[in-house]
């Protein structure tokens, strides 16, 4: 069943010169074994190949339940370099978010997900 | 000794919120406030003013904010550690004196922390057989010697400590590292050595997670429609105890929230190998930190092992890479996606036909797929989409021109283009960063604390 990581996970991302680090953490252990088994660095490198120049770099930081990404060159140039709108990064947390892996069903129907009211 | 310090952060770059300064120490509630007043970019913009102005050079908003508050640092006891010095921090002493003095104020005392900056002693390192390379390509500084803007290094958090020690109630720093300014409060306070390695490892990541200001306290965060009040957002704390354990907490504002989620998002933030964040001070392993929610809006953070640091520090030069510019334009239904994309193709289109060549040019479409460029899910229909177009090159008057090809698309292209406002877009200078490494013992600090009354 394929769900948004959003609705287990949630993000920070951030800039280092051109480079960008985007961190994922999950809700709870169950999540975290989902992420850390399939969202490798392949798999982010796929999914980001229109941003992303070089590689990807993936750490593993089980005391946190989290994932770290590098993505290398990512930015064009970053700092006051690039002419991306988002020279920073800032959004690519939540770009990996609304991202969409499969997970077995029994997992997907605990998941307890409220997102923002009626706006 | 004192048995736990509370060192609140209060701004976590030159541009942050100018009320939490006031706030945090309205709020009374902590030991030390920390001000980070620099980026990367901060650092050539405050050359450029002190090459206009030798007196200049340093955030001049910290000034104010001393100034104005003085009576109140001072009935508080509240100590400041801030990184406002830029590259002229015996001027930001200066002026802060001469400031209090003009008010009769001559209680407070004002230290400074220097020796970060080396543009000017450059090439006299170079002589002595200083080896400075960039930490990613190893090219030596020399390549860029002649476009340099500014050259600093990221100095020992023991100077700043050092400035507590002899006295000072301000401690105003030009490059130091950001967690640096909440770690030297602890240094200072608990007698911590050097090699104190996992003691000085928890007041780095203390600093780490403080850094950022709210992205501590509820800003930046995912699940940002469970944080309550951010039109009051509080900064946060850290109440920190001599054994390294520490509470992160908030202050000032009502708003904000300190949980477990909040700040694991800040740990990640700007992290790369967590088994391996170098600082001056230390290498610290962020894969054994251990968090657990301690009551509302409390955080306990423990288990945090450190290592010896590097021999190196890091440098951090800027240097002129050329100019660029941005403009835009506002397009709306019916066919506002496929308008968006005739109108950039006629900007550009013009462009070509006169000749002109860029070293980089890029479009976005804001609306549609800006930031998330192929991952953006497109939607089937969008009422309106703000096209941007953007130019890079070293030559300025190209720059400059494409600045005069936006504003007429209003009258000679499509039908409903608007939101052409605030002039031709004007090229802005492109300040590249060169982040390098030099080993430390040709960069010594040197503090000088002066009390009110003394210039």
């Amino acid at each position: 069943m394929k769900i948004p990581l959003y609705t287990f996970c949630h993000a920070r991302s951030g800039d280092k010169g051109g480079d960008t680090n985007v961190g994922l953490i999950a809700y709870d252990e169950k999540g975290y074994e989902i992420i850390k088994r399939d969202i490798t660095a392949k798999w982010v490198k796929e999914h980001f190949r229109s941003v992303v120049k070089g590689p990807v770099v993936r750490y593993e930081m089980d005391n946190l339940l989290a994932l770290n990404f590098i993505l290398k060159d990512s930015l064009s140039g970053g700092g006051s370099e690039s002419l991306q709108i988002d020279a920073q990064g800032k959004t690519y947390g939540q770009a990996l978010l609304m991202l969409e892996i499969d997970v077995p069903a029994a997992f997907a129907e605990k998941i307890q997900f409220w997102g923002p009211d009626e706006l | 000794m004192k048995e736990f310090i509370r060192i609140g952060n209060a701004q976590g770059f030159w541009g942050d919120s100018v009320e939490a300064p006031r706030e945090m120490l309205e709020a009374g509630e902590v030991d030390y406030i920390t001000l980070d007043y620099l980026a990367e970019v901060t650092m050539s913009i405050m050359q450029r003013q002190k090459y206009k102005d030798t007196s200049k050079g340093y955030a001049t908003d910290f000034v104010r904010f001393v100034t104005q508050f003085a009576d109140e640092i001072t009935a508080k006891n509240i100590r400041i550690v801030a990184s406002a010095g830029g590259v002229n921090a015996p001027a930001c002493q200066q002026a802060i004196l001469h400031d209090l003095q003009a008010k009769n104020i001559h209680d407070l005392s004002v230290g400074i922390v220097e020796g970060d900056d080396i543009l000017h002693s450059l090439d006299e390192l170079l002589a002595r057989g200083a080896v400075i390379r960039n930490m990613e390509n190893g090219e030596s500084i020399e390549a860029v010697r002649d476009a340099l803007l500014s050259a600093n290094v990221y100095i020992a958090s023991r100077s700043m400590a050092d400035a507590l020690d002899q006295g000072a109630q301000i401690v105003v720093a030009g490059r130091v590292s950001d967690p640096g300014l909440t770690l030297a409060p602890m240094l200072h306070e608990f007698n911590w050595k050097d090699d104190d390695y996992d003691l000085v490892a928890a007041g780095t990541v203390a600093g780490h997670i403080l850094e950022c200001g709210a992205q501590a306290t509820g800003g930046n965060y995912s699940r940002w429609w469970d944080v309550p009040g951010f039109d009051k957002i509080a900064y946060p704390v850290v109440e920190a105890y001599p054994d390294g354990s520490m509470i992160i907490t908030k202050t000032g504002g009502s708003g904000g929230m300190v949980t477990v989620d909040t700040i694991k998002e800040q740990i990640l933030y700007e992290l790369g190998d967590p088994k391996n964040y170098i600082s001056p001070d230390v290498v610290v392993d962020f894969t054994t930190i251990k968090l657990e929610q301690a009551g509302k809006n409390r955080v306990r953070i423990w288990n945090i092992s450190g290592r010896p640091p590097t021999h190196t520090y890091k440098v951090s030069a800027s240097y002129l890479a050329g100019y660029k510019a941005s403009g835009q334009l506002t397009v709306t239904a019916p066919f506002a996606v496929e308008k968006a994309r005739k109108v950039a193709e006629i900007i550009w289109g013009r462009l070509e036909n006169l000749g002109f060549h860029y070293e980089e040019t890029r479009t976005e479409y804001q609306g549609i797929n800006s930031c998330h460029q192929d991952m953006a899910k497109l939607l089937a229909l969008s009422n309106e989409v703000v096209v941007r177009l953007s130019v890079r090159d070293h030559d300025r008057d190209k720059v400059e021109r494409f600045g005069k090809e936006i504003a007429p698309l209003v009258t000679n292209g499509p039908a409903g283009v608007t939101g052409f406002a605030g002039g031709r877009p004007r090229p802005q200078e492109i300040i590249s960063f060169w982040p390098g490494l030099i080993a430390k013992q040709f960069v010594p600090y040197s503090v000088n604390v002066k009390h009110g009354g003394q210039q």
